[in-house]
């Protein structure tokens, strides 16, 4: 029984895990897109508003990263050692990209000198840190050296030409959740505008994955290998991508400005899914699997008593209740 | 000359952004609880005097809750990218306990703090009241974790090894150790010390600018007024915090001491310079007895020195040593400004029309970085002495660092953080400056060249 137990627990938490991930990318994602999208229009009016849709929500969605990491240091501290002393560089460029980008939105309002800086701080920040986000996943895919538990590469392994390659995508993946975010969220001139960049982001982003899904066959990596065991498992996202597409492209030619997050979210979704599917169970693909990284019974108890059972439905409904809360279009009177 | 290897450029980069970091927190924790005792008396009394004291410091709170919850998510990582083998050899106890700091408060704080700021015209005013709760709720529940985990560090406990692995036999022996019981709230009196001398200090500059009188007296009063209560809890808990290191942690209670020799009756060292070679102080000031007495409450106990810890257990001398004393001499600081400032309570002087000596108003203005000051040498006390050891006793700071990281590595990413950090500090300090020079009451958008412009509500004393 025991183990039984412990098997169920070690699901547990790699589905928390998967799910505080899942959280992170769509939520920061948009907020992130929103930064870079803020980078590319030079419109100071424009750029208002467009801060105006993420600035009750942004500092929440990022705190999904802490979890993310605090749930892999409390449930996986083997994988959680190995990931960062593996991706240190990429870590300190995003963790420095992001504390450039919090600050600089905040500071930007304060400030008329200085305003271009804040402003560069903020869309460059933001581009930075969805580029290294996407880089490290390309590296991930790739495969990192690992021996005997310990990371044994160098600290530029992770930067090869498909992670950069996965970076972009990324950048122009999160660009595109920021844009159907602002279509959602803002009326008027910002809203064509946003519309325009969907649609152009939204084959861009299709362009990245098709590319990345051949490169990543052609290069014979390690975790293709499921998909010729299970093809079928591959149907599943593929469906799921076709139908986010389609009605992306729908909800852009008939204007339905509320459809076009939720279909952007499903392509971030069927990604998510492909990626986890051709993991799972392993964390490194033939060197560790996650029943091997978990932390023992006893810390996996105490985190699903309390934080797994209570917290983390509490905290999925406050974050529901609070994006209630500044549901519609973004109003002048919440500045 | 120090020799740079990944070791010490990790302890240095963890040291600087846990400094930096713990400036914020110290402060937030403090505000939020502010914040949230003048919405719930503006929602009482329906004084305006309550409103606009709150958005004033409102504006005040979103600059240090912003840096806060940024370099923050800096620490989260930090134990993987630098001090992987802690990680993976302590991960299981404590990785849940900085989980359940991020399930429980960091999540709690940075969700409603998105209500506080922008759901005014949105919610109830019961359910803007409840944000700001929930936000001081989670600072709160924050340091708890946070401390929890830390005080297991200082005194491991409800632990047992499996290979190299710290695998935890006893959560509730881990959670009601009797080092976190008072840990967690000498830092949590500490945050509250810290923004009571903040609010005092900017109540005593508008009162010697004679700008903002109604504002300025609430906040000279309820803020050295919550000071006066709460330092003699704050003296008596420290106290409380030295007998847990004396009792666990020779090596670090010997540092702050000074003492090399043990003596008896023990001396209070004041000054010390030492000499490492010869397990002696070059040079010492100390007044007989009173180490005795503020070790044990004798007067002739015998108190161990430096020699009687292993040479390859010692701490370094100077940080613990005058960390300690930076700590203690901000405490004292604190006890007589805010007693002097229940003193001339009693004696009417700080009714409305009346204003306190001047004297008295420049030392409440310069103190403002008086509990931050404590708080970080508090922590630097606690935490060099720790050395040479990352789990006291368990696992050495040495053992701890990732097997990969080289130092080319370590020093860029340490630049990466000194180099953004030197630039969003300063920037952070200048616009709260500035938020404070407007002053309470003026609602213009914040815009560096129509300063000139501001109106300021000068209101004559006593009006």
């Amino acid at each position: 029984m025991e183990t039984i137990w412990q098997f169920d627990l070690v699901h547990f938490w790699a589905a928390a895990l998967a799910f505080s991930i899942l959280m992170y990318v769509l939520l920061d994602g948009f907020d992130l897109g929103v930064g870079m999208l803020f980078g590319i229009s030079g419109d100071a009016g424009l750029r208002d508003r467009m801060l105006r849709t993420i600035a009750p929500v942004w500092d929440g969605n990022e705190t999904w990263l802490v979890v993310i990491g605090t749930v892999l240091f409390g449930a996986f501290p083997a994988v959680y050692a190995i990931f960062l002393s593996a991706f240190y560089l990429p870590v300190a460029f995003l963790l420095g990209a992001l504390i450039l980008r919090g600050v600089s939105m905040e500071f930007r309002g304060r400030s008329t000198r200085r305003r271009w800086f804040w402003n560069l701080g903020f869309s460059g920040g933001s581009f930075a840190a969805a580029f290294v986000q996407g880089a490290a996943v390309g590296a991930l895919v790739k495969g990192i050296d690992v021996d005997s538990g310990q990371y044994v590469g160098g600290p530029w392994d992770w930067l090869s030409p498909f992670a950069v390659f996965c970076g972009l995508g990324l950048v122009a993946g999160y660009a595109l959740l920021g844009a159907s975010w602002l279509v959602m969220k803002t009326r008027g001139d910002l809203r064509e505008w946003s519309y325009h960049w969907l649609l152009r982001l939204l084959a861009i982003s299709i362009g990245f994955i098709a590319v990345s899904f051949v490169w990543t066959l052609l290069a014979g990596l390690n975790i293709t290998d499921r998909w010729f065991e299970a093809p079928v498992l591959l149907a599943v996202p593929v469906v799921l991508l076709l139908t986010g597409v389609v009605g992306l492209i729908w909800s852009w030619r008939q204007r339905l400005d509320r459809l076009a997050y939720p279909m952007a979210a499903l392509i971030f979704f069927a990604a998510f899914t492909a990626f986890l599917l051709s993991f799972w169970p392993w964390v490194l693909p033939g060197d560790l699997r996650f029943d091997q990284a978990a932390a023992p019974p006893k810390s996996l108890e105490f985190l699903f008593y309390g934080a797994g059972m209570v917290v983390l439905p509490i905290v999925v409904l406050y974050t529901v209740g609070v994006y209630w809360i500044f549901r519609g279009k973004s109003r002048p009177l919440d500045e | 000359m120090l020799e740079l290897d990944p070791v010490i450029l990790s302890r240095i980069q963890f040291a600087f952004t846990i400094t930096f970091h713990v400036i914020f927190p110290s402060f937030t924790i403090g505000l939020a609880a502010w914040l949230t005792t003048l919405e719930g008396l503006s929602m009482a009394t329906g004084r305006p005097v309550y409103r606009r004291l709150f958005d004033f410091w409102l504006k005040i709170f979103v600059v240090a809750f912003v840096m806060g919850v940024v370099s923050g998510i800096v620490m989260a990582f930090q134990f993987g990218t630098n001090w992987s083998e802690l990680a993976a050899r302590t991960g299981p106890i404590q990785g849940p306990l900085l989980a359940y700091e991020s399930f429980t408060a960091f999540l709690l704080e940075a969700t409603f703090f998105g209500v506080m700021l922008f759901g005014r015209h949105r919610v109830p005013p019961w359910f803007y009241f409840v944000s700001c709760l929930m936000v001081a709720f989670g600072t709160s529940l924050s340091t708890f974790w946070i401390l929890a985990n830390n005080s297991w560090m200082q005194v491991p406990v409800g632990y047992a090894l499996e290979g190299q692995q710290f695998v935890p036999t006893s959560w509730s022996a881990i959670l009601t150790n009797e080092v976190l019981w008072v840990r967690f709230p000498h830092m949590l009196l500490a945050a509250y010390l810290t923004t009571a001398f903040c609010v005092a200090a900017v109540g005593a500059w508008y009162a010697l600018r004679r700008l903002y009188a109604e504002e300025s007296r609430v906040m000279l009063r309820m803020g050295l007024g919550l000071a006066a209560l709460l330092i003699p809890f704050q003296l008596v808990i420290g106290h409380l915090n030295g007998e847990y290191v004396e009792k666990h942690q020779p090596s670090k209670f010997t540092a702050i001491e000074g003492r090399w020799e043990t003596e008896q009756p023990a001396r209070l060292l004041l000054l010390a310079w030492p000499d490492e070679a010869a397990e002696r102080n070059s040079f010492e000031i100390g007044v007989p007895v009173l180490g005795s007495f503020f070790d044990s409450l004798t007067f002739d106990s015998k108190e161990p020195g430096i020699r009687t810890v292993a040479a390859d257990e010692r701490p370094p001398f100077l940080i613990p040593f005058y960390g300690f004393r930076a700590m203690v001499g901000m405490g004292l600081v604190m006890l007589f400004i805010s007693w002097t400032g229940s003193v001339l309570v009693r004696r009417r002087r700080m009714d409305a029309g009346k204003l306190p000596p001047k004297w008295f108003l420049w030392a409440t203005a310069l103190s403002f970085p008086s509990g931050f000051i404590a708080v970080v040498a508090g922590w630097f006390t606690a935490e060099v002495g720790r050395q040479p050891w990352v789990v006291f006793g368990a696992l050495r700071t040495a053992d701890a660092v990732t097997p990969s990281l080289g130092t080319a590595t370590a020093l860029t990413s340490l630049l990466i953080y000194i180099g953004l950090y030197s630039i969003i500090f300063p920037a952070g300090t200048y616009y709260i400056h500035r938020t404070i020079k407007r002053g309470p009451g003026n609602e213009i958008e914040a815009d560096e060249s129509t300063e000139v412009k501001v109106h300021r509500r000068a209101l004559p004393l006593g009006q």
